[in-house]
């Protein structure tokens, strides 16, 4: 696979391996950050942490948007399948989150929801012209990667005047979380990060220049890396040699598909369909502010919120769940009570564990045996 | 009056109904014009409810298997062929060989009899292909929405050669694991008819009899310990299956895995693992580390087994894990799937 | 939400698809969130939506630093 093979070069890896393990400091310890669920995802299925020096630490932090979707959005998911008939499309991943009383949308299909994986936005939108006499609303999740495709279904639709279409809006923004983390973090747990892994996909959209207040600010440096094995080693490398000669700038690794400005076509469709929110609660982070966008007032007959009047009411995780501090990065699964027993991939307790790119998913389902070593 | 006039099955036009499923003439009628028609051997001729079979010396093995795919008719194959496949496959593995193939078939109201005429006349012709007869079926209807158009159900019989004794229990540290073939054929060519997963690709079900390939490897002298065909949850399930059973771990190399290209593209875009994606014509080796080289070459030489490779050892592992060697030079668990496998956005 | 891969664009249907290929397989996708798509373009796909060109410059010097950053060390350093 063109431009895909030549970055999981098992050759160029162990060369860089080398490089990192020549470049990192006697005796000291290194620790980054990575919240794009793709990366969380290829260092676990590639096993990169094999070639990495013990000094060096891979923290995974909110990048999964499955994971940080709150238990209350899917009630509203499930509300709407099973007591308003609608047609519910959905991304795969959505289907296992658990919501409440003991449901998800997996199991309200088996209670008779008409519960449908699509794979894109335009599949939801033929469900919709194939089906005049029903209602289709699309469960819109995702970072700033995905929030764009949803732009351009809110647009065809209304061109179109595709009446039984609506969307029901979930999507979360990175640079916040990421503020949110180093923010509510205690200094102690602030001076644990040493640098990011920014995320791939999200930075081909909104570009390198949102994290620069981040490296100036919190003096951390930051570099965008893509998400094939090589990528996420070079970026490693590249962090290393910042943390190493004291600087803290944005560097890009991915220069194949990130720039500084980003897709501007993109922002500018999501700009004129979305607005941002006051708050939004994010499972295991709590309420943030403006870290999550609605459908702007224009749009008002495609948005589900509106259409059904929702009413959100947020829900409690488990008490034992440390997803909170996970998704933080100041706790490994390995430290949560439930991990492994209660909480399995077959039977998801908390966010961290619903997606496979979720920290304990990914520990759990590619790692874990390391643990028993 | 011509007493003995009877109008044949509309097998153009004509669909099934509650009647064919009643035990009246509706129902004989189906059985002769359409099953037996197709089917049609001594043993099923003899026309009873259930079929005498000729005395064997020896071990017989027994299998079943219900077949509900959807849709019924796939690139590579359909139903038919792969109820056959899918059970004269089970019998094989241990190293019997597969005769008689008993078929169950819940029909739907308003299914479509040129359909199932196709299904029909393709199980015929899976049979014949790999030696096997159907001696005896059934047939009920249900009511429209209660069914799927068709489920078939196939059970086997196998004669087991005396000395034979291959159990998934048996793998033991230092033993060699096999392939036959490329991985994901079946569960790709499926997914790319599906209703919300289009794509045009060239990938083909691998839906085949296995017991041509499986008496070459028992004729070989090879040290084997198990055969197994990885079919629902893919290559992943098997071993972690046969890791559970033998008690032991396994350690498989990515790059010595064959796939198609194809397939690895259509996963790669789906965000699937070939690990975890079926296979209805592949066959899973164990045997001694020394039987290695023979039982690949005797793989290679059969039209089945052309990609055959050795894909990984047996090892001393308390904690019976199937763990993979990257081509990245690390190395990853490769885990029993979690529920039904989705593909991953992110 | 990153699972993202780059496809190389084999016809351009209209200005908002095109149909794009991976290791001989097709599929139909959108290109409404990228400007100006040429066949023999690759772009990343994401959720059936082509989000950026792939910079196929970049992409080669990439792969150039990748190699360098292995060669410089010394085997011994290690």
């Amino acid at each position: 696979m063109k431009y895909v093979d030549e970055f999981r070069d098992g050759d160029l890896a162990q060369g860089i391996a080398r490089a990192i393990h020549a470049e990192v400091q006697a005796g000291r310890r290194y620790a980054f950050m990575e919240f794009c669920g793709g990366h969380t995802h290829a260092i676990a299925r590639y096993g990169i942490p094999d070639l990495l020096p013990e000094g060096v630490r891979m923290i995974h932090g909110p990048g999964c948007p499955v994971c940080v979707l709150p238990i209350g959005r899917i009630d509203l998911a499930i509300h709407l399948a099973l007591e308003r008939g609608v047609i519910l499309c959905t991304y795969g991943d959505t289907l296992r989150v658990p919501a409440s009383n003991g449901l998800t949308l997996m199991r309200a299909r088996a209670r008779g929801g008409d519960i449908r994986m699509i794979y894109s936005t335009e599949d939801a939108l033929k469900i919709a012209r194939d089906n005049p006499q029903r209602e289709v609303v699309f469960l819109a999740i995702g970072f700033e990667t995905t929030t764009p495709p949803t732009a351009v279904a809110l647009l065809a639709a209304e061109r179109e005047g595709l009446g039984n279409f609506s969307v029901l809006c979930c999507h979360v923004l990175t640079p916040p979380a990421i503020a949110h983390i180093l923010d509510s973090a205690g200094s102690g747990e602030a001076a644990m990060l040493d640098g990011f892994v920014g995320p791939a996909h999200v930075s081909a959209v909104i570009g390198s220049a949102p994290y620069e207040p981040f490296a100036a600010g919190y003096q951390k440096p930051v570099v965008i890396a893509g998400f094939e094995p090589l990528d996420v080693m070079q970026a490693i490398l590249m962090l290393v040699r910042q943390v190493n000669s004291g600087r803290h700038e944005v560097e890009n690794e991915y220069t194949r598909a990130v720039t500084r400005e980003g897709n501007r076509r993109a922002q500018a469709m999501v700009a004129e369909c979305m607005e941002l929110r006051d708050s939004f609660e994010w499972r295991g982070l709590g309420r943030v502010p403006r870290s999550a966008l609605k459908l702007r007032e224009r749009f008002a007959a495609f948005d589900a919120e509106v259409r059904y009047a929702l009413s959100y009411q947020p829900v409690a995780d488990h008490k034992g769940c440390e997803c909170g501090a996970i998704l933080r990065g100041v706790r490994a699964p390995v430290d949560c009570k439930l991990f492994g027993t209660v909480c399995t991939p077959d039977s998801p307790v908390g966010a961290c564990m619903v997606s496979s790119e979720g920290s304990c998913a990914a520990f759990y389902t590619y790692g874990r045996h390391r643990n028993t070593e | 009056m011509k007493t003995d006039y009877i109008r044949p099955l509309d097998l153009k036009q004509g669909r099934v109904d509650l009647s064919h499923g009643g035990g009246g003439r509706a129902m004989q009628q189906l059985i002769r014009e359409l099953f037996a028609k197709h089917l049609g051997n001594d043993l099923l001729a003899q026309g009873n409810d259930g079929t005498v079979l000729p005395q064997q010396a020896g071990r017989l093995v027994l299998s079943t298997d219900c077949h509900v795919v959807s849709p019924l008719f796939f690139p590579g194959g359909d139903i038919g062929a792969l109820a056959v496949h899918g059970t004269v496959n089970d019998v094989a593995v241990m190293g019997a060989t597969p005769l008689w193939l008993a078929a169950g078939f819940v029909l739907e109201e308003g299914f479509a009899l040129a359909d199932l005429d196709r299904i029909v006349r393709s199980m015929a012709a899976a049979a014949r292909h790999a030696g096997v007869q159907v001696v005896t079926g059934d047939t009920k209807v249900v009511e429209q929405g209660k069914g799927d158009g068709v489920f078939i159900t196939t059970t086997g019989v196998g004669l087991l050669p005396e000395g034979v004794d291959l159990s998934g229990a048996y793998a033991r540290p230092g033993d060699t694991v096999l392939i036959s073939g490329t991985i994901g054929d079946h569960g790709m060519a499926i997914m790319s008819q599906r209703e919300n997963l289009q794509f045009d690709a060239p990938i083909v079900s691998d839906s085949a009899a296995l017991n041509g390939l499986t008496a070459a490897l028992l004729a070989s002298g090879a040290t084997l310990r198990l055969m197994r065909d990885p079919t629902r949850g893919g290559l992943a399930a098997t071993l972690n299956e046969i890791a559970q059973q033998s008690r032991c771990g396994i350690v498989l190399q990515e790059t010595a895995i064959p796939i198609q290209p194809a397939v690895e593209g259509a996963c790669e875009l789906l965000g699937l693992d070939p690990l975890n994606i079926a296979n209805e014509g592949k066959l899973i080796v164990v045997c001694a580390a020394d039987s290695a080289p023979q039982a690949l070459a005797v793989m290679r030489a059969h039209p089945l087994g052309q990609n055959a490779a050795i894909i990984g050892t047996v090892t001393d592992d308390p904690h019976h894990f199937v763990q993979m060697q990257t081509r990245f030079g690390g190395r990853r668990m490769v885990d029993w799937l979690s529920g039904e496998q989705l593909p991953r956005i992110c | 939400m990153c699972l993202a891969i780059p496809t190389r664009v084999i016809e351009v249907l209209n200005e908002f698809e095109a149909i794009v290929e991976l290791s001989g397989v097709r599929k139909t996708v959108s290109i409404a969130l990228v400007e100006d798509v040429q066949v023999g373009d690759f772009v990343i796909l994401h959720v059936g939506h082509a989000l950026a060109k792939l910079n196929v410059e970049e992409a080669k010097k990439t792969l150039e630093l990748m190699a360098e950053a292995g060669l410089a060390v010394n085997p011994e350093q290690v």
